[in-house]
């Protein structure tokens, strides 16, 4: 038997969540360590995973099938092909430099890194599963550490939040439950094995894949979030500790993009070619809608919260657009979402460290103070607001590509979504950096090396990502041109 | 079979019999609740042990009152397992005093040899009989604390509410008795296929016999006795009565309407999916406001029998394996549940959900557990609770019963709320000023260790059936009727 990588990079977090189970709490420094080498070899392994995976093969690789519970065929199997590889490692990676972002957390860190190992446990596995069973299983882990983390280490409305955050995902993954068994008990022999679903669900009743579309699209639609499921999403991202928040927007919205990439579209595939104008039209509304709010805000962590409710909007358009293009586009936004958001919320945690407050009105001229944070907040600015050279341009503008050759009229207003998006960052940017500074943060410190050591690599796929987009394209590409030929949408 | 000829297959009852009058006049003499306890322990075991032997009855027992199946062999296991645990529970239980404690392990000894033989009741004057001893040994262990006034009440409430369900249900069987002209569940399956039978007087017995059984698994609307009872009943009772009179119900159930009364399912499946609907709504809506945990797991108890129903409308093969799957890690989560409850009201004198706060800091273990118990309760994967409630969806999409399936899974929703309110009060809550502090209870080292292995056994057991499910999948379905 080859050695499990897939199995390794799930169950390290977890492995080490159970040795901090068994160490004193008062032994933080050991904890610690515990967590960081976790996420760090589970970092490691996905960077080899990457490295070992062949670009031009198609199908699943690193595959691992072991029967789990024979009666209902349900089977513990994973794999990975272009579509998730992007993603594991985003997570793998946000979740490495978010545990060194976690060493600020000063209360009860036992129980916090445990949940927050258990937490990547979750999240890796449910974009490894290929069985609908094991991915619901992992999609539901991932809630219970999540209410605990915004609950505990939260904000003032810490319990609000993390209760809307628990019901609102759980409310659409139950239905999405029903649509796995629906799927289960029309498949011949019954199978919850994704892939053979893709192979057999095209034969189901349109009518009935209508159903069960939008019993996954409660589930999916949640987590993205698509308008009008999205209040869960700024409540959760305001009340949570930094890393968390990095989490949140890094990894668990695209637990919901993911799900259309490689469930509702492959198995339910006319009823996707069905919805493609109203997912058109949501994906415009959340950029609009998203990038309108943003700009309304004055606590700055809600307006990044805003803003990923704008970007996952491309991730959107670029599905109903139903071309290579556009998935190209959507699964790669997705994956700079998670970078760029990711980088955003550790440079809100930064100033929130120091000033304690993340209220835009109040601050003024930073720059001159914290020239090294400014300059990386620009440069996260102007990749989030999809300056061209920086990652954020390829994704959005392939997205728009491809949905102008479906959608024009939807495509046209999505467009003014990213004028709106620059005007609501640059604005941020004069309210923070520029204009004569505030005199309560006059001995403001500028930002550390331990936080820079946390956004540089984030920084430098940015730019790689920005000038050099094949570095990830020859990934997904091979990938994306399969699911699309499978669909049968456009090949451009 | 004749009755000395049946007398062999019936060791496991004549065992625990014997145990149960030993210990009550051991009980004369040793006022030791754990000494007492561990001595029906052992008896549990030798019953345990006698099992295997009993099974290879190839005939009805007793002129055919009895069957030893495999059915009722699972629930003969069910009712050791919860009346095991009870047991260690209550010698770790702090308002019961250690005078009286032969009466009590003879009083849950002899609900055990009820059980059982409810289980493989074949019959239903035996059936009656065999409930009403379950009814009276448990109408008698509510009211235990005499000096308790609470406790009083809830064993009366549960006595008067008791009586009069069992009293309907007796008079559904003489309904069947003047049919068919017997109570034999075998002949009468028989003239049910082979003769015309009146569908209609058929019916009105079967639903006075589903209202007693309905008492017994608290559903609605007969389910109104469950908060007094459960808040004041001795806790290790509650858990009692939260557990085996409902599996032991259920098991009934699906024995005389899924096995024998199968030629009229058509009729009575639409109505009983009715009240399914009914009791898991009213059990979630009704908890939500709850501030006592025992009234707050009453009420979520309700909604629990109202998932098993699921599983019983449906009636196919997999409905009944998840009704026994479900009434498996219900039984262990429960009494999971409640023996965390046992423990932290001894070192907090209170029920209120209220003043577990913070409990996570001054007993994080404990508070683990609960928070475990809960949410696998609450249905969450991979524990086994997130299992029972697959399978009985699975079983009503199977059979396209997708009212009751999307009606299941949004009071799943629903109750996540107060299954978190209690985890929301442990780990988000700081402890307030002025609660009582949680003391270590002093009085019986020996008892609270007997609570923790308890729970060892419920945490044990939720976890391997949530993760590995398939080993008590295929048990179960060896175990079908």
């Amino acid at each position: 038997m080859p050695f499990p990588l897939l199995t390794s990079i799930i169950f390290l977090p977890l492995l080490g969540g159970l040795l901090i189970l068994f160490t004193p709490k008062d032994r933080t420094g050991t904890i610690k360590a515990i967590a960081t080498a976790a996420t760090g070899l589970a970092l490691i392994l996905a960077a080899a995973l990457v490295l070992k995976f062949e670009c031009g093969n198609t199908g699943m690789q690193f595959a691992e099938r072991l029967p789990w519970i024979p009666q209902m065929n349900i089977n513990y199997h994973l794999g990975v092909d272009g579509i998730s590889i992007g993603l594991v490692f985003l997570t793998a990676l946000l979740g490495f430099f978010a545990c060194i972002g976690s060493y600020g957390i000063k209360e009860r860190q036992k129980e916090y890194y445990f949940l927050y190992l258990l937490l990547n446990t979750g999240m890796l596995g449910t974009f490894l599963a290929l069985d609908l069973f094991l991915f619901y299983v992992f999609w539901e882990i991932v809630l219970v550490p999540m209410y605990f983390l915004i609950g505990i280490w939260g904000g003032p409305r810490k319990e609000y939040a993390a209760i809307k955050f628990f019901i609102y995902t759980l409310a659409g993954s139950v239905f999405m439950l029903l649509s796995i068994l629906a799927l289960y008990f029309t498949s011949n022999p019954h199978t919850f094995n994704m892939l053979e679903l893709a192979k057999s669900g095209g034969t189901l009743a349109k009518g009935f894949q209508l159903i069960l579309f939008v019993g996954f699209y409660l589930a999916f639609a949640i987590k993205v979030p698509v308008f009008p499921f999205h209040t869960w999403l700024p409540d959760a991202h305001v009340e949570a500790p930094t890393p968390i928040s990095v989490l949140l927007a890094g990894v668990l919205l695209k637990m919901g993009g993911y799900g259309f990439f490689r469930i509702s579209f492959p198995i339910l595939k006319d009823a996707a070619i069905y919805f493609a104008l109203p997912f058109a039209i949501l994906g415009a509304i959340n950029i609009v809608y998203g990038a309108f709010v943003a700009m309304a805000q004055t606590d700055f962590k809600k307006m990044v919260a805003y803003s990923s409710v704008s970007h996952m909007g491309f991730v959107m358009l670029g599905l109903a657009s139903m071309t290579v293009t556009g998935f190209n586009g959507a699964l790669m936004q997705m994956f700079n979402h998670g970078v760029i958001t990711g980088g955003m919320f550790l440079l809100v945690g930064v100033l929130y460290d120091r000033a304690h407050t993340r209220d835009l009105n109040k601050f003024g001229g930073l720059g001159a103070n914290m020239p090294v944070y400014a300059g990386l907040l620009t440069v996260f600015t102007l990749a989030s607001l999809g300056l061209p050279g920086l990652s954020g341009f390829i994704s959005e503008f392939m997205s728009l590509m491809g949905g102008f050759t479906a959608f024009r009229l939807i495509t046209i207003i999505s467009v003014l979504g990213i004028i709106i998006t620059a005007g609501y960052f640059l604005y941020m940017i004069q309210r923070v950096l520029l204009g004569p500074l505030n005199k309560t943060w006059s001995d403001i410190t500028d930002i550390n090396r331990r936080e820079i050591f946390t956004l540089a690599p984030l920084m430098i796929l940015m730019i790689g990502i920005g000038v050099y987009p094949l570095l990830i394209l020859n990934f997904q590409s091979p990938a994306v041109i399969n699911l699309i030929q499978h669909i049968g949408g456009t090949l451009f | 079979m004749s009755v000395l000829l049946s007398v062999k297959y019936f060791f496991p009852e004549i065992i625990l019999t014997g145990f149960a009058v030993t210990v009550l006049i051991l009980g004369l003499f040793l006022k030791r609740r754990v000494v007492l306890g561990s001595f029906c322990l052992l008896g549990i075991l030798a019953a345990v042990l006698l099992m295997p032997q009993s099974y290879r009855a190839t005939s009805p027992l007793f002129s055919g009152m009895l069957i030893n199946d495999s059915f009722s062999e699972f629930f003969k296991e069910i009712v050791f397992l919860v009346i095991g645990l009870v047991i260690l529970v209550s010698m770790g239980y702090r308002a019961f005093s250690d005078e009286d404690a032969g009466e009590y392990y003879f009083l849950l000894l002899a609900v055990a040899v009820a059980m059982m033989i409810a289980a493989s009741s074949n019959n239903l004057m035996m059936i009656y009989i065999a409930l009403e001893a379950v009814s009276l040994m448990s109408y008698m262990l509510v009211g235990f604390l005499k000096k308790d006034p609470r406790s009083s009440e809830a064993g009366l409430k549960y006595f008067l509410f008791g009586a009069l369900a069992t009293g309907v249900m007796l008079y559904g069987i003489s309904f069947i008795y003047g049919l068919f002209g017997t109570t034999d569940l075998v002949v009468v399956s028989q003239m049910l296929t082979t003769r015309n039978v009146n569908i209609f007087a058929s019916m009105i017995a079967l639903l006075l016999i589903l209202a007693g059984l309905s008492f017994k698994c608290a559903l609605v609307p007969f389910h109104m006795w469950v908060p007094d009872a459960y808040q004041g009943a001795p806790t290790p009772i509650t858990a009692f009565i939260s557990a085996g009179p409902k599996a032991i119900g259920f098991a009934i159930l699906i024995r005389v309407f899924l096995k024998n009364f199968f030629p009229l399912f058509p009729a009575w499946s639409e109505m009983v999916s009715v009240i399914a609907i009914i009791t898991m709504t009213a059990g979630n809506i009704l908890a939500i406001n709850q501030e006592d945990i025992k009234r707050m797991l009453g009420y979520s108890s309700i909604a629990q029998a109202g998932y098993i129903l699921i599983g019983f409308v449906v009636g196919t093969a997999l409905g009944i394996q998840g009704m026994m799957f479900y009434i498996l890690a219900y039984i262990l989560m429960n009494l999971g549940a409640f023996g965390c409850v046992v423990l932290i009201s001894n070192g907090i004198k209170s029920d209120c959900i209220e003043e577990y706060s913070g409990l996570s800091k001054r007993e994080p273990v404990l508070a683990f557990l609960l928070a475990v118990f809960l949410l696998s309760l609450a249905g969450i994967p991979p524990l086994a609770g997130f299992f029972g409630k697959f399978l009985v969806f699975a079983a009503a999409i199977e059979s396209r019963y997708y009212v009751l399936a999307v009606a299941g899974v949004i009071n799943s929703v629903l109750a996540i709320y107060y299954y978190v309110k209690v985890i929301k009060f442990m780990y988000l809550e700081e402890p307030r000023a002025g609660m009582p502090a949680y003391k270590e209870p002093v009085f019986s080292p020996a008892g609270v260790l007997a609570v923790k292995i308890a729970l060892i056994i419920a945490l044990a057991g939720v976890l391997a059936a949530g993760l590995f499910p398939g080993f008590f999948v295929g048990w179960i379905s060896a175990s079908l009727l």
